[in-house]
């Protein structure tokens, strides 16, 4: 009786200790100059096949987003060059500017639900589905045409709320393990998980090529693998939370330079 | 929309060696997944690669289910005549894509 007692009282003690640790170690967000994208935590195999473009499989929906920007779709029979002309000219320096304010709905949207924004309005096209190949693909050679280029969203002072909306949904503990975005990737980047390296939570290349995936993903779609790995219940794909998370990583990250499209293991 | 990317130099010097690097866009469903109701979801894999220069065979592939989407191949030849050099990739369900590339050997 006396031995589980003491047990208790020192499982209660180390606890404590935990807690006190978790609490001093909390809130701290990371120093601007320590700041690094995921891609110097990759193994040299895998920052080749980033960089080289006749390796790197986020290049294939490049090839394809470059047709579907030249194909006409909807009623109104237009295509996104109709408008806009050449990516390479008009969307240049677009995606380091996203998530973006829209006015005409008074909320942030993220270069995919722009996309579909345009298709509604401009094309009178029905919306993509998110992680759709055709949405990834146009979303990825959008973002490409920025390739290089600093992060600079939410520079907007609209967006500031919205930014510390993904601030306070990023430090809460949620799901059945109880933890927060910010407790691995503020508080613990430098130590590693189940053998691999915890990243700082940098949405450098989005939408990037991820090998465990085996086809491009969306941010959004790396946020519901983190929220399903802290046994959390996702956000629905589009809802304001994501978004919001998006537009506060990226005012994380500003500075940092666009590599999409990025490959990730 | 299977576009393959190639990467073959334009122009070479005659009996250099050069990297040849292709790669395309396929799911490479192994055959052995399941949907969530248990169905079980077929196999649709490339099966063969195939390059020619100039007709003649340089490099063949087999490929099965362990290998993973968008299949990257790279491989080293001898430049001996200007010419073509051909891709032929085929896989389950009738798929078939090609691809070439013209080079200049100088």
């Amino acid at each position: 009786m006396t031995q589980i007692t003491q047990r208790w009282a020192c499982g209660g003690a180390l606890l404590a200790v935990f807690c006190l640790a978790a609490t001093l170690a909390a809130s701290a967000e990371i120093p601007l100059d320590q700041r690094r994208s995921s891609y110097d935590l990759m193994s040299r195999e895998t920052r080749a096949m980033q960089d080289d473009d006749a390796a790197n499989p986020g290049m294939l929906w490049v090839l394809d987003g470059e047709a579907l920007w030249r194909a006409k779709t909807g009623t109104a029979d237009k295509t996104c060059a109709d408008c806009h002309g050449e990516a390479a000219d008009s969307m240049k320096g677009v995606a380091a500017r996203y998530p973006a304010f829209d006015t005409a709905s008074g909320r942030a949207v993220d270069l995919e639900q722009r996309i579909n924004i345009c298709r509604r309005d401009k094309q009178n096209a029905s919306p993509l589905a998110y992680e759709s190949k055709d949405l990834l693909a146009l979303t990825t050679y959008v973002a490409r045409q920025s390739r290089g280029m600093p992060i600079e969203s939410a520079a907007d002072e609209r967006l500031k709320p919205i930014v510390e909306t993904g601030r306070v949904l990023f430090t809460r503990r949620q799901g059945q393990l109880n933890l927060s975005c910010a407790q691995c990737h503020d508080d613990n980047w430098r130590q590693k998980l189940a053998g691999s390296p915890l990243t700082q939570a940098q949405p450098t290349g989005y939408p990037l090529y991820r090998l465990e995936w085996q086809t491009v993903g969306s941010l959004q779609r790396r946020l519901r693998n983190c929220l399903i790995g802290m046994r959390a219940e996702p956000y629905a794909y589009g809802s304001p939370e994501y978004v919001a998370l998006e537009t506060y990583l990226m005012w994380r990250a500003r500075g940092l330079k666009l590599e999409t499209p990025a490959v990730r293991p | 929309m299977a576009r393959p990317l190639i990467n073959v130099p334009a122009r070479v010097k005659r009996g250099q060696t050069f990297e040849i690097k292709t790669l395309i866009s396929h799911v490479m469903e192994t055959g052995f997944r399941y949907t969530a109701t248990g169905e079980r979801i077929p196999r649709d894999i490339i099966t063969s690669f195939v390059a020619t220069y100039n007709k003649e065979e340089i490099f063949r592939a087999v490929l099965y289910p362990a290998i993973a989407a968008n299949p990257f191949f790279s491989f080293y030849t001898v430049a001996t005549e200007s010419g073509t050099i051909a891709f032929e990739w085929t896989g389950d369900n009738g798929f078939s894509a090609t691809e070439s590339a013209s080079i200049v050997v100088e």
